[in-house]
């Protein structure tokens, strides 16, 4: 039971890794544009690069205060329903104000990284991981229940880079697959074809995982 | 908000070329003296249509005296690239500025023949969210809808320098100034930019006492109207650099940058030398250094003429000037149109070699002297104006009105408003089409000409073209 709930969540964290990848609002487009106007195919690799970098970056920034504090306090269910409840205020928020932050727009067009941060940041992707993650040190938790508190912090933070790095890796594989596509075979014809609006499901999604995250808590 | 991206947005200036064809156009109906409120014609341009040429809708606001003048989209092909973060707006409004009033119409388009006014900002408004005056050009970029101004506060438009302001893409609310270091820049015109490589460049016509009662001689023979172009850093809002074109070039007007992003040069059109009475063509670019250049590449000499053919304007030069009013440039970057309105011509030059480009065709028709008459026989008031280009580069329109004021002084015997089309030839050249000849309503004039679906002065592409 235990094996499948964690073997579960590890995929959610590459399946929303995935979905983020996949979205052309998340970058992949950048990359193909970058490879073009440059004339090279070493400028798509390194825009992907930095999106990757960026959006990692965002990640770690969400994870890892949440990963200090689910090893220092032992309200490890007050943690997972807490952060579970902020998550679905996320998508809530994001259901109800649909404006898209206008500050991406001042962006210096070749600072893919800071703007892959701070869209992440602006959307929430890293609130999305955290119900996720906070499931994975659940489970640990029972298996490392009378750990001292300095290697359980060790061991949370691991996690955290590692669910991290999992969801940009599967992330930048989604996205670097479409813009390789695009760019060597397709064309920017189907750029307009990938591109769907997400915006509700999007926001959705956090409600779902956020909820998740608190019926977890609760259920663990 | 839809679904999917706006079909009529396109990656590429090449897939919006491929996009199927235009089938209405968006012209401007202004009543020259403020008599009667102006409006949007609806012109039928679909060949297999039984109204084809003929305008087959109209809608007309309720103030007078706004003067409309050019206008554009709240949504174009920029809305593609993630950066904007509003890949799903609907081309469906367009942004109509009174260039005298200082009233901004949105008039929503998605029914071409039920044109409906979705919102009026009122003048006071934007006095006093922008200090500006006089809104003139629209583009719609990253930060939301472009909008110059020709003047700035105060009631004649000289209270501080005019501007760009932005307003918000989906609800029409004006932000404020665009700038945040204006450099040298103290007048203002056109302006257009190339997204990826996050430049604009801006030009200058001249201060509203120098244009609204028509064109000031003494002005313009003491070099006092605008010669200068000035580049920006797009999202830094900052003059990076200020190009003075010389004196005597007189009213820098049109900024065209190839269509192309991987490219960074453009055209600048010029209405006068005052030294000869030239048209010309400027073009600008970025060196090797970053360094931005400008030469004049096209000029355009003017036609002796008897005194007695010239208006009191022109009398005492015993010539006409060609008057380059208005460019535009093909979505391939290859054929540039420039309407000659002093003459009554219309160039198209090849300028698939920026640095030199080549006359490739002609279309005489009106002008001040030669009068030419349309192929079907009729007259054609003033000379060939703003002009606009069909997406795949084989229709080219244009109308007859520069401004109120100023065909008045050029051409006091002509009266009416007319939009002409001319096909494009498989290797260049190009001629009139016998067939498509609206005449506005009596009492109009027309200027701007906007396509359906985007045309070639609206929308800025974010990739290259491969």
């Amino acid at each position: 039971m235990e094996l499948t709930t964690e073997a579960a969540l590890w995929w959610a964290v590459i399946f929303s890794g995935v979905y983020h990848g996949i979205n052309p609002g998340m970058g992949w487009p950048l990359a193909v544009s970058a490879g073009l106007m440059n004339g090279k195919r070493s400028s798509l690799l390194v825009a992907l690069g930095l999106l990757a970098l960026g959006h990692l970056i965002a990640m770690l920034a969400i994870l890892l205060p949440f990963s200090l504090m689910s090893a220092l306090f032992i309200w490890e269910k007050e943690l997972r329903i807490g952060a579970g409840v902020i998550v679905v205020l996320m998508g809530i928020y994001l259901l109800i104000n649909r404006r898209h932050p206008k500050f991406l727009a001042r962006v210096h067009p070749a600072k893919l990284g800071l703007w892959s941060f701070l869209a992440a940041m602006a959307h929430g992707a890293g609130l999305m991981l955290v119900p996720i993650y906070l499931g994975i040190c659940g489970i640990d938790a029972n298996d490392t229940g009378h750990q001292a508190v300095q290697s359980l912090m060790a061991g949370r933070l691991s996690n955290a880079v590692i669910v991290a790095l999992a969801h940009t890796a599967a992330m930048t594989v989604a996205g670097g697959v479409l813009a390789t596509i695009i760019y060597f075979w397709l064309g920017l014809k189907f750029l307009s074809k990938t591109w769907f609006n997400l915006d509700i499901v999007w926001a959705l999604s956090l409600v779902i995982v956020g909820g998740l995250g608190i019926y977890g808590a609760y259920t663990h | 908000m839809s679904l999917r991206p706006d079909p009529t947005f396109h990656a590429t200036a090449k897939l919006a070329m491929q996009a199927p064809v235009e089938n209405y156009g968006f012209t401007v109906m202004l009543s020259p003296d403020g008599s009667q409120p102006d409006g949007i014609a609806v012109v039928d341009l679909d060949s297999s249509s039984k109204t084809f040429g003929q305008i087959v809708h109209q809608l007309i606001v309720d103030s007078k005296g706004d003067e409309f003048h050019h206008f554009g989209w709240n949504a174009c092909s920029s809305s593609l690239s993630p950066l904007s973060g509003h890949a799903f707006l609907e081309r469906r409004y367009l942004i109509v500025p009174g260039i005298r009033s200082s009233r901004i119409f949105v008039i929503d388009v998605k029914d071409p023949l039920d044109l409906k006014v979705h919102k009026i900002l009122e003048p006071e408004e934007i006095f006093e969210k922008t200090g500006y005056s006089r809104p003139h050009t629209i583009h719609c970029g990253p930060e939301g809808i472009y909008v110059s101004t020709l003047g700035g506060g105060g009631k004649d438009g000289t209270d501080g320098p005019p501007g760009i302001f932005i307003m918000d893409c989906e609800t029409f609310e004006i932000i404020g100034q665009y700038e945040m270091d204006r450099g040298k820049q103290d007048k203002h015109y056109d302006f257009w930019w190339n997204l990826p490589q996050d430049y604009m460049v801006s030009s200058e016509w001249g201060l509203p006492p120098q244009f609204e009662n028509g064109v000031v001689a003494e002005d313009l023979l003491s070099n006092k109207y605008g010669h200068s172009i000035h580049f920006w850093d797009l999202r830094k809002r900052k003059n990076i650099q200020t190009i003075d074109l010389g004196e005597n070039h007189q009213m820098a007007l049109e900024i065209r940058p190839a269509h192309d992003p991987k490219k960074s040069y453009g055209f600048c059109g010029v209405v006068v030398d005052t030294t000869n009475l030239q048209g010309a063509i400027f073009t600008w670019w970025r060196d090797d250094d970053g360094v931005w250049q400008a030469k004049k590449t096209i000029t355009i000499d003017p036609q002796p003429a008897s005194a007695d053919d010239l208006p009191d304007l022109l009398k005492g030069f015993e010539a006409v000037p060609p008057l380059v009013t208005d460019i535009d440039l093909s979505l391939d970057d290859k054929y540039l149109y420039v309407a000659c309105w002093g003459i009554g011509e219309m160039h198209q030059y090849d300028v698939t070699d920026p640095m030199n480009p080549v006359l490739a065709g002609k279309v005489e028709l009106g002008g001040i002297v030669s009068d030419t008459k349309h192929p079907n026989g009729k007259d054609f008031a003033f000379g060939p104006q703003m002009v606009e280009i069909s997406r795949d580069g084989s229709r080219v329109y244009w109308t007859n009105s520069l401004y109120s004021t100023w065909d008045d002084q050029f051409y006091p015997n002509d009266e009416g408003g007319q939009m002409v089309m001319a096909r494009v030839g498989e290797n260049g050249g190009f001629e009139l089409d016998k067939d498509f000849y609206v005449d506005f309503p009596k009492g109009y004039r027309s200027h701007q000409i906007r396509l359906e679906g985007g045309d070639c002065s609206t929308d800025s592409f974010c990739y290259p073209s491969v």
